[in-house]
Formats: C-alpha cells, sequence, structure tokens
C-alpha cells in the first residue's frame, strides 16, 4: 500500500512536470499564440507587476484580501442566520411547514442571478457583493442543517428528554453536536457558492479584487494576467476549502479515528 | 424537541400563511412610497412586465427567444462535458496509469471557479455561442467525470472477474460491465452537472453573451427596471426548476428498472 502511494506521487509529479514542460515549449515555439494564452515567462512576468506595482488599481495582496473579506462578511453572516434557522426547522413542524414554501419558491433561482437585482439596489460597492454572497450561501446552510437535525436518531433525543435535560442544554449538547456533520457539508457547499457569486460578481463590476483584476485583463488583452488571475482564485478558493476542513476535524474531535 | 404532528389545518394553513407573509410584505412595501417602485415594483407588477415581456421584444428580442438561445447553449455545454467526462470518467476507473495522471491536473484545475474562465472564453471563443459554452462545460464537467469514476471504482469485482473469466477485454468490460453498473452514479453525477451548468450558463450571460436570459437580466439592471430583472429571475428559476424535475424524473426510472 505504501509503495502504491509512493508510486502514486511519483506519477502525480511526473504528470504536473510533464504539463508545464509541454507549456513551456508549446508556448516557446509558438505553437499556441501569444496573442491566445501566455507563456510561463510572461506569466511570471505579470505575477511580478501585479505583486510589485500593482494592477487594476491594487497590488495583488490588496485584491486578494479585498476578495477574501466579502466572502467571509456575506459567509459569516449567512451561516449566522442560516443554521439557526435551520434548526429551528428542523425542530419545529409549525416552523417548517410555514417558511419552506418560501424556500422551495427561492431555491431555483440560482445566486448567480440575483447579481443584476443587488446591482439595482445597492450598486457597484461592497454592499451588493456581500448581499449576493449571503444569498448564495444562506440557502445550502439552513437546508443541511434542517437535514442533519431531521436525521438525528430518535433515541437520543429520547433518552435526553427523559433525563430531564433543560432546553438551551438540550440544543447545545444534543442537537448541534449530532447534526454537525450535515452542518459542516452545508458550510462548504456555502462557501464554495460564496467563492463562485463573489468572482462572478466581482466581474460583472467592482473597483478591486480578483474578479476585477480578470476584468481589466480581459479588456487588456493581457493573457498572462487573466492566468495570474485565475491561478489567484484558484488558491485562495482551496485555501479556504482547507481552512474550513481544519476547522471541522477540530469541532468534531470524536470523529477522527 | 417538540416535533408534535401537525392538525390537519394547520397542514395547509401554515405553508398559505407563509407565502402570504411574503406577498404581503412585499406588497406592502412596495406600494407604500418607501421605494420607488422602479427599485422594488409589487408582485402584480412584476407579473405585467413578465407578460409584456412575452410579447414586446427587450433587448432585441422576447423572453421566449432569449430563453431558447439560453438553453441551446446550455444543452451544447452540458452535452459536451457528459460526452467528455461520463467515458473519460469510467475510463479513469479502470486504467489505473490514465487515473494517476488525470487526477492531479483535474484537481488543480477544479478548484479555480468556472466563472473564472469567463476572460478566456471570450478570448479564445468569442460571444455568441462559443464562450458562453465553454464555461457552462467547466461547471458541469467536474460532476459528471466524478460520479462516472467513483461507479467505475465501485463495480463489484465479482463482475469484473466474471466478465474477464469469460474472455472479455478492456474495452468490453468498460462498456458492458462498468458502464451498467455504475449508472445510478452517471445519472447522480449529471444531476448535480446540470445544475452548476445551468447557474453557469446565468453567469456567463450576464458576462460576455449578446443574447440570452443572462444577458436580459444585464439590460434590465442597465436600465434599473427591476421589474425586468425580477421577470428574468423567475424565468431562470422555473427553467432551472423543469431540467432538475425531467432529470430526478430519469433517475427514477433507473432506478426502478433497476430494481433499486
Amino acid at each position: 500500500m505504501r509503495e502504491r502511494g509512493g508510486h502514486r506521487i511519483a506519477v502525480a509529479l511526473a504528470s504536473v512536470g510533464a504539463t508545464l514542460v509541454l507549456w513551456y515549449v508549446l508556448a516557446a515555439t509558438g505553437v499556441i499564440p501569444a496573442s491566445r494564452f501566455a507563456s510561463p515567462k510572461e506569466f511570471w512576468g505579470a505575477l511580478q507587476q501585479v505583486n510589485g506595482p500593482g494592477y487594476a488599481d491594487a497590488k495583488l495582496w490588496q485584491h486578494v484580501l479585498q476578495s477574501c473579506k466579502l466572502v467571509l462578511e456575506g459567509f459569516a453572516v449567512a451561516v449566522a442566520i442560516g443554521v439557526p434557522l435551520g434548526l429551528a426547522m428542523g425542530g419545529s413542524r409549525r416552523f417548517e411547514a410555514f417558511f419552506n414554501p418560501i424556500f422551495l419558491l427561492l431555491r431555483p433561482i440560482p445566486p448567480l442571478a440575483w447579481i443584476p437585482l443587488a446591482i439595482v439596489w445597492l450598486g457597484l460597492g461592497d454592499a451588493a457583493k456581500v448581499m449576493v454572497i449571503f444569498v448564495a450561501a444562506f440557502v445550502p446552510s439552513v437546508i443541511n442543517t434542517y437535514t442533519g437535525v431531521r436525521s438525528i436518531e430518535p433515541y437520543l433525543i429520547e433518552a435526553a428528554q427523559m433525563l430531564g435535560v433543560g432546553r438551551l442544554a438540550f440544543v447545545g449538547e444534543v442537537i448541534v453536536p449530532a447534526a454537525l456533520p450535515h452542518i459542516f457539508s452545508g458550510l462548504r457547499l456555502s462557501l464554495q457558492a460564496a467563492w463562485t457569486t463573489l468572482v462572478a460578481g466581482e466581474l460583472v463590476g467592482a473597483l478591486r479584487g480578483l474578479g476585477q483584476v480578470l476584468n481589466a485583463a480581459a479588456q487588456d488583452i493581457y493573457p498572462a494576467m487573466i492566468l495570474v488571475g485565475m491561478v489567484f482564485v484558484g488558491l485562495c478558493g482551496g485555501a479556504m476549502t482547507w481552512m474550513l476542513s481544519v476547522a471541522e476535524k477540530r469541532a468534531m474531535p470524536w470523529r477522527a479515528a | 424537541m417538540n416535533r408534535t404532528a401537525l392538525t390537519p389545518t394547520e397542514t395547509w394553513a401554515l405553508p398559505l400563511a407563509g407565502l402570504a407573509t411574503l406577498l404581503v410584505a412585499w406588497t406592502a412595501i412596495a406600494s407604500s412610497g418607501l421605494v420607488p417602485s422602479q427599485f422594488l415594483p409589487t408582485p402584480l407588477a412584476v407579473a405585467q412586465r413578465f407578460a409584456e415581456l412575452t410579447t414586446k421584444p427587450f433587448a432585441g428580442y422576447t423572453i421566449q427567444q432569449h430563453l431558447l438561445s439560453s438553453v441551446g447553449r446550455y444543452l451544447m455545454g452540458f452535452g459536451l462535458a457528459a460526452v467528455i467526462g461520463v467515458p473519460l470518467g469510467l475510463m479513469m476507473g479502470w486504467y489505473r496509469w490514465l487515473d494517476d495522471i488525470v487526477s492531479p491536473l483535474f484537481e488543480a484545475i477544479r478548484f479555480v471557479a468556472p466563472i473564472a474562465w469567463v476572460p478566456f472564453a471570450a478570448l479564445w471563443f468569442g460571444t455568441g455561442i462559443g464562450g458562453p459554452t465553454l464555461i457552462i462545460f467547466m461547471g458541469a464537467f467536474p460532476p459528471a467525470l466524478i460520479n462516472a469514476y467513483r461507479g467505475a471504482r465501485f463495480v463489484e469485482p465479482r463482475y469484473i472477474e466474471a466478465a474477464q473469466t469469460l474472455g472479455a477485454g478492456s474495452f468490453r468490460v468498460i462498456t458492458q460491465v462498468l458502464l451498467p453498473a455504475s449508472v445510478p452514479s452517471i445519472v447522480a453525477g449529471l444531476r448535480i452537472s446540470a445544475g452548476l451548468g445551468w447557474q453557469s450558463l446565468v453567469g456567463a450571460e450576464l458576462i460576455v453573451a449578446s443574447s440570452g436570459i443572462g444577458y436580459l437580466l444585464v439590460k434590465g439592471q442597465s436600465s434599473i427596471s427591476t421589474a425586468t430583472v425580477m421577470s428574468g429571475m423567475i424565468a431562470i428559476g422555473v427553467v432551472g426548476f423543469a431540467i432538475d424535475a425531467i432529470l430526478r424524473r430519469v433517475e427514477a426510472m433507473i432506478h426502478a428498472r433497476q430494481g433499486r
């Protein structure tokens, strides 16, 4: 098994390495025209440019910070409202019956379709983006929390009630921990949706942020900078997912085998 | 927890009350004059605007024509994702070396949000059909591939062994054992693909297209016509819902045939 793992890593490295070499060769020989895609050298140059003097009115770290900040703001608000609402809908049939039709109505509308509405209402600034991210992240956190509560084994609930647990302790020590795996898979979906939506929102119009880098590079027909923007969209998205999975392990130590 | 069953009255009255609260609150705010009707039209005004859009062209076309060009692009992007993703996934499930080579590249690209392909899509394929199609493809491709791969990997080994004992080569194992055995997983993947593809289409059309339902939204936005934007959102929601309903139907049919 270990041998197999080592073999896999070697092939993976070789595969990525070969792709990079192929990229270099194709760009150097002109098979990929410079107007359509960047060479590794141009990519490095663009990275230096956005990192040092800056591009699209800001330096790289400022763009990254701006994008991450907005995502975390919208995500935090969505989770702070969505998870309690999901708990309430899972806990009370009346609550569920009242809110469910509203969800059924709103759910088929993709979060990206809210972007124009947010711009009409709030303009091109940060507020519109936070609104759209909120919409994107809200629905998965409610639905998965709700599913999590509904899938708790009844005997857990009965045992806790028989032992005369208080209302607050019941929610905090029985319901939430038992629903936590579902809640976290909801948060993961929320975060992905939030990130995609933010990039789209910034592409439609923004003053700063990774989407704006992509936008400016597209208008300047600057393939190397487009590539830099995409790489950082991927890196930030990956980093956020990773942080969430660390938080997940911390929050549920009993699941770590 | 207080999961007491609902009384028969509550069963229909509460959902109705939920919807009514939404509509009444919306109408009240819209007609109170606190918000200009340009920014928040009443539900009735949105319905009227929707009806108007079906007969009077906006941004060049009526709403049906916009939807038609969106659905055309969508079917192309989604179709390509299925036609490439499913066979590739099955092959990766069978050939270890292919899996080892493709997986790291695929994982690296998957982290990039599909919508971030917009600039290259426009640069490479223009804003007509090609550009948006690439973005839809990028959204729909990963689930199609991953589910076909997982389906192929979790086929019971004894089926494969039986086929091999009877002299089936790799090609026949893939097409006659792996493919049929992983159909449920593939269809589940395609349902996710379909949803993500539709969502990517909307994003693509917001930015790079010159027709389509997303384009209608952008035009509504720039002429500050909230009623138009909301009509477009409703149309997008209805079509997205219909796509999911069709695929859910297909999924149920397949499960019924396989006796699960």
